[in-house]
């Protein structure tokens, strides 16, 4: 196998952290061998040809070759055994990846511009953040409320796109420890390289205790809770909390109490109603400077204690 | 205008052997022309018919809107003109212009009736709110299918596509008509009369795809 | 229209005629491929442009000196400029108009109006999608994928609109290309003596007259979808995003091969030319072109695996892909036996086409990797694909772009250019070319999605690399545009046939008279006879 521990050393592929991703490897490590020595044998043979057949005069004969069928049929045949080849192989890696398995861990996967909004089934809502056990096979049940993204995990090996109007899914089963990224791989807008989420791996028992701390959401004061929210309903990636930076959208950063002017010139004092305001009906009084239709509206999306929950937050932010 | 069929007639151009060689490549050329018409056409056409088999019953209710009577008329009225444009043709292949010019004539004329009928049943759909896609208001036009605009959407496009070339096609023959009036044609040459009638015979072939599966389908 | 020329005149094409007004009114397929080519190299300038500052603010992470809306705006003029208005016109508008008639012993094309008019057609169309950087440029990606093209704010209407009428000019030229390969070949030049270059023309021209109208109405579609909510791609209004991405890839797939199958076919003449030798398997290479044109209908899928269309649609994608490989691959075999026993020269032009082979082995290869589905996935919209697009439209369509001009050059403007600078061109561009796109293989490995602003800091090092690349490819073409300048103002008279080589347009003086051939030639054997 020391062919295939060379192509391994040398695709530079992130550690495959799922059973898929080690098939997935095998086939490009012998994709990518595959492909060296075609390359060998074309580049090679052309370099060769080229210096061992380099011009001596201007007046060389050179032979007269029109084709050769034995060596035709060759180069097609093999070519093409090898090609069906490897579309067999890719083709029982994807039916692998399309095929379900029966009593999965089922979380849904909502995407969003710009974020992955996660719900589990026990009600724990988070962004940009899975929290998975090790060695348990996860389905993935996602969907886009805007436009197309598509969910990646490049240490899986894993992708799938999300469409609006539907749902779309995939699955994997981890048998590593760790962090790993999530990538938004399909060009959704201003922030698309900024989908980025976590993808956590851990044993059964810490997924368990996590899943329990995150379902104690709703004991928390208000303005923790609208902390939480801040992040799980991605304000948090078009606002800063933390800071006075534009980031889509104005920091909301020492904000609550001060006066701003709006788009059509008038000035609004920013209190508990235009902070409401803005959360439910974005594009009635955008800050000036910045462009209307960008924010979506929650309205509908946030109960009456979550709209109160996010106004206490957004007061405390000094 | 030269009548002789010699290399040098002035109608042949440099790089063609003769008067026929020229007809024969003009004609392959605007056969060419008309197979693209038919594929963009035939894009058209797919995506009706699969909106139309997700959403049979939308599409049934759109369908109910359309006259068939009306589109019945039209697809008589353009095969007519069809006729009307082939005895053009043989007019002036057979040296009888002012026949011709009468046949050409006849030809707009239908084009002209093609598109009164179509505006008539255009306005009428507007006047009971029928409007494409998201200007189609389903309470207004009390629509059981909330989607109900995306079908006049579908058919607001096809008919309105096949219209506009109903019109660039009445353009082209009058001004080949006026052409002929002015002589520029004769047994010997008659390559761009023969090439805007097989414009035309497209345009009506598209129209005769498009009335069964508009008006009679749904 | 029958200019008289005097046989013994040097009047020649060029000086025959004089003022911009005959130039702008020639039915000339000569001077009709100069002016496109001035369009095509003016809209090649401004797409690199737009790739150099992509790749500046793409040198580290984090905003540089573009916001992110800049950054995604200048992604898509550098596609939709690239791929619109100087690929898939590039080669056949060019070098296609200037040498297609001369290859089979004809006059012209076909329909010299209609050729004269596909430019009107280019230009109206190029210069309304330009026109979109001053009113609101457009930030969807080349590719318009809805829903995101049907809620942006910017101009997709007018940008959309302008493509398809490039679409038209593209339909036109393919329909005149068809017809006068059918109709216009001298005496003796049988279908089985034209040129390599015709029959790669021919193919693409089967192509352009046949997918181009799908994405005509594609493009038609998608402007009555944004003007009046029609709901065909629209899931708010019931309809389905991913037929989008089925109609627009019926058309763009076969495109792709509109790019190539040219490029493929200067390097069969550059091959045979530069070995003096007879090209190998004149009839594999002659029928795998249409062969690729044809299956290329049947292959859109693969771009969308991991779209959400069904198993067994990817399934048969997958398949008829491979099976398009296959013609290809007979190609890159048969120019390698065309070398053997060859009298290969390193004159500008073959390092070009040397260069094509090695670039395009390695795209070529890495598209069968993306063709197999279980491996795709990963790489799907990662920077795999773009460096395997850019490895066949760059290193192939462009290298063979560039060999044909320095190898036509002297035909088409009657001078010689300075060999050693034009080596150096080749060296800058090869080079850099490598520099820039091979580590965008390994950045797609490691999981780096495309069409991203910003990224994580493991991908900084070779996205530096790959920045510092495109300044070496730069300063090539730059320095290519200085040595046909210098050429055309002061370049040495280039005799008829400065290479040695056999097809038609050798025999003829250079630059050729307006008409070609001053007695109509009859032919009596295929074009590469090297004995």
């Amino acid at each position: 196998m020391f062919w295939t521990s060379v192509a391994h050393a040398g695709n530079m592929m992130p550690i495959p952290a799922t059973d898929i991703a080690v098939e997935v490897d095998n086939l490009y490590n012998f994709l990518l061998i595959s492909s060296f020595i075609a390359c060998a044998i074309l580049i090679g043979g052309m370099i060769y040809f080229v210096i061992k057949y380099k011009r001596k005069s201007n007046n060389d004969k050179t032979a007269y070759i029109t084709h050769n069928s034995f060596l035709e049929f060759l180069w097609s045949f093999i070519p093409l055994v090898v090609f069906l080849g490897v579309f067999g192989w890719g083709w029982h890696v994807y039916h692998e990846m399309r095929k379900m398995p029966a009593n999965a861990l089922e979380i849904h996967v909502q995407g969003k511009q710009w974020a992955w909004e996660i719900e589990y089934k026990s009600g724990v809502k988070t962004a940009n953040l899975i929290v998975v056990p090790i060695d348990t096979d996860v389905k993935l049940i996602m969907s886009s409320i805007d436009v197309l993204h598509s969910f990646f995990v490049p240490s899986f090996r894993i992708k799938q796109d999300v469409v609006p109007g539907r749902y779309t899914s995939l699955w994997f089963r981890a048998n590593k420890f760790g962090e790993f990224h999530i990538f938004c791989a399909e060009f959704c807008g201003t922030q698309h390289s900024g989908m980025i989420g976590k993808l956590k791996v851990v044993t059964q028992k810490e997924y368990e205790e996590w899943l329990e701390e995150e379902s104690k959401v709703g004991t928390l004061p208000l303005a923790k809770r609208g902390e939480k929210l801040f992040q799980v309903k991605a304000c948090s990636g078009c606002h800063s909390a933390s800071d006075l930076s534009v980031k889509v959208g104005p920091p909301l950063f020492q904000k609550f109490g001060a006066s701003r002017e709006v788009a059509d010139g008038q000035n609004v004092v920013i209190d508990e109603n235009y902070v409401r305001e803005s959360i439910l009906n974005p594009n009635a009084k955008i800050a000036k400077g910045f462009n209307p239709g960008i924010m979506p509206t929650f309205a509908g999306q946030l109960s009456e204690v979550e709209l109160n929950a996010l106004l206490e937050y957004i007061k405390g932010l000094k | 205008m030269s009548t002789g069929n010699t290399t040098h007639a002035s109608h042949v151009a440099h790089h063609f052997r003769d008067s026929e060689h020229q007809f024969d490549s003009a004609k392959q050329g605007i056969w060419l022309f008309m197979a693209t018409e038919i594929l963009m056409f035939g894009g058209l056409f797919v995506a009706y018919i699969i909106f139309h088999a997700i959403y049979p019953e939308m599409f049934a209710e759109g369908a109910s809107h359309l006259d068939w009577k009306m589109g019945f008329l039209n697809t008589l009225v353009l095969i007519f003109s069809s006729l009307t444009m082939a005895l053009g043709i043989h007019f002036i292949q057979v040296g009888q212009q002012k026949k011709a010019v009468v046949s050409l004539a006849l030809t707009i004329l239908c084009g002209a009736i093609f598109m009164v009928v179509k505006y008539l049943e255009y306005t009428h759909k507007f006047h009971l709110g029928l409007f494409p896609g998201r200007f189609l208001n389903p309470e207004v036009v009390h629509a059981t299918h909330q989607n109900l605009g995306m079908y006049f959407g579908l058919y607001f496009c096809m008919t309105g596509l096949h219209g506009t070339h109903v019109l660039i096609g009445m353009g082209l023959i009058t001004w080949v008509m006026i052409k002929t009036i002015k002589g520029d044609f004769n047994p010997e040459y008659f390559t761009p009369v023969e090439g805007v009638g097989i414009f035309w015979h497209i345009v009506d072939l598209i129209w005769i795809f498009l009335f069964p599966l508009l008006y009679l389908v749904g | 229209m029958a200019a008289t020329t005097n046989a013994s005149s040097d009047l020649n094409y060029i000086t025959e005629f004089k003022g911009i007004k005959s130039w702008l009114t020639s039915l000339d397929h000569k001077r009709i491929g100069l002016l496109y080519m001035m369009a095509v190299l003016t809209y090649f300038l401004f797409g690199g442009i737009m790739a150099l500052l992509l790749r500046l603010e793409l040198f580290s992470p984090g905003a540089n000196f573009l916001s992110a809306d800049q950054y995604n705006q200048v992604m898509t003029y550098h596609g939709a400029v690239m791929v619109f208005m100087v690929i898939i016109p590039g080669i056949p508008a060019i070098l296609g108009n200037f040498f297609l008639p001369i290859h089979i012993g004809a006059k012209d094309v076909a329909f010299p109006r209609l050729n004269l008019a596909s430019w009107y057609i280019f230009m109206i169309g190029s210069i309304l999608a330009v026109s979109t950087l001053f009113t609101s440029k457009i930030d969807t990606g080349w590719t318009f994928y809805t829903p995101y093209s049907l809620k942006t704010s910017t101009a997709v209407i007018t940008m959309v609109f302008a493509a398809f009428i490039m679409g038209m000019s593209s339909i036109l030229t393919g329909l005149n290309f068809i017809v006068t390969v059918h109709k216009l070949r001298a005496p003796g030049m049988t279908m089985h003596r034209i040129p390599l270059f015709v029959w790669a023309l021919y193919s693409t021209a089967i192509l352009q007259v046949l997918a181009t109208p799908v994405l005509a109405i594609t493009l038609l579609l998608l402007i009555a979808e944004r003007a009046f909510g029609v709901g065909v791609f629209n899931p708010e209004l019931g309809g389905d995003p991913v037929l989008f991405q089925h109609f627009f890839w019926f058309y763009s797939h076969p495109a792709v091969y509109i790019m190539i199958l040219p490029a493929m076919g200067i390097v069969s003449e550059l091959i045979a030319a530069f070995s003096r030798k007879v090209i190998f398997g004149y009839t594999a290479i002659a029928y795998s072109s249409i062969g690729i044109a044809a299956v290329s209908f049947f292959v859109w899928g693969h771009h969308m695996f991991v779209s959400g269309q069904s198993e067994i649609a990817g399934v048969l994608f997958s398949f008829l892909t491979m099976l398009v490989g296959v013609p290809t691959a007979i190609k890159m075999f048969n120019w390698l036996a065309t070398l053997y026993k060859g009298s290969v020269s390193f004159q500008s032009p073959m390092l070009f086409a040397l260069g094509f082979m090695f670039l395009f082995a390695i795209g070529g290869v890495t598209g069968i990797i993306l063709a197999v589905m279980g491996v795709d996935v990963h790489f799907h919209d990662t920077y795999f694909v773009v460096a395997h697009f850019h490895y066949v439209m760059v290193g192939g369509t462009l290298m063979a772009l560039m060999g044909g001009f320095y190898y036509w050059f002297p035909k088409m403007f009657g001078k010689m250019f300075n060999e050693s600078l034009a080596q150096i061109s080749f060296a800058l561009i090869f080079i850099g070319f490598n520099v820039t796109f091979f580590p965008q293989f390994i950045l797609g490995s490691m999981g780096m999605p495309r069409r991203y602003f910003d990224y994580i800091p493991a991908y900084h090092s070779l996205n530096s690399i790959s920045t510092v690349g495109s300044w070496l490819i730069a300063s090539g073409f730059f320095l290519s545009v200085y040595i046909f300048w210098q050429a055309f103002c002061h370049g040495a008279k280039a005799p008829a046939n400065p290479w040695g080589a056999k097809t038609l347009e050798w025999q003829i003086p250079s630059p050729p008279i307006h008409t070609n051939f001053e007695v109509e030639p009859i032919i009596k054997a295929g074009p590469y006879e090297y004995r």
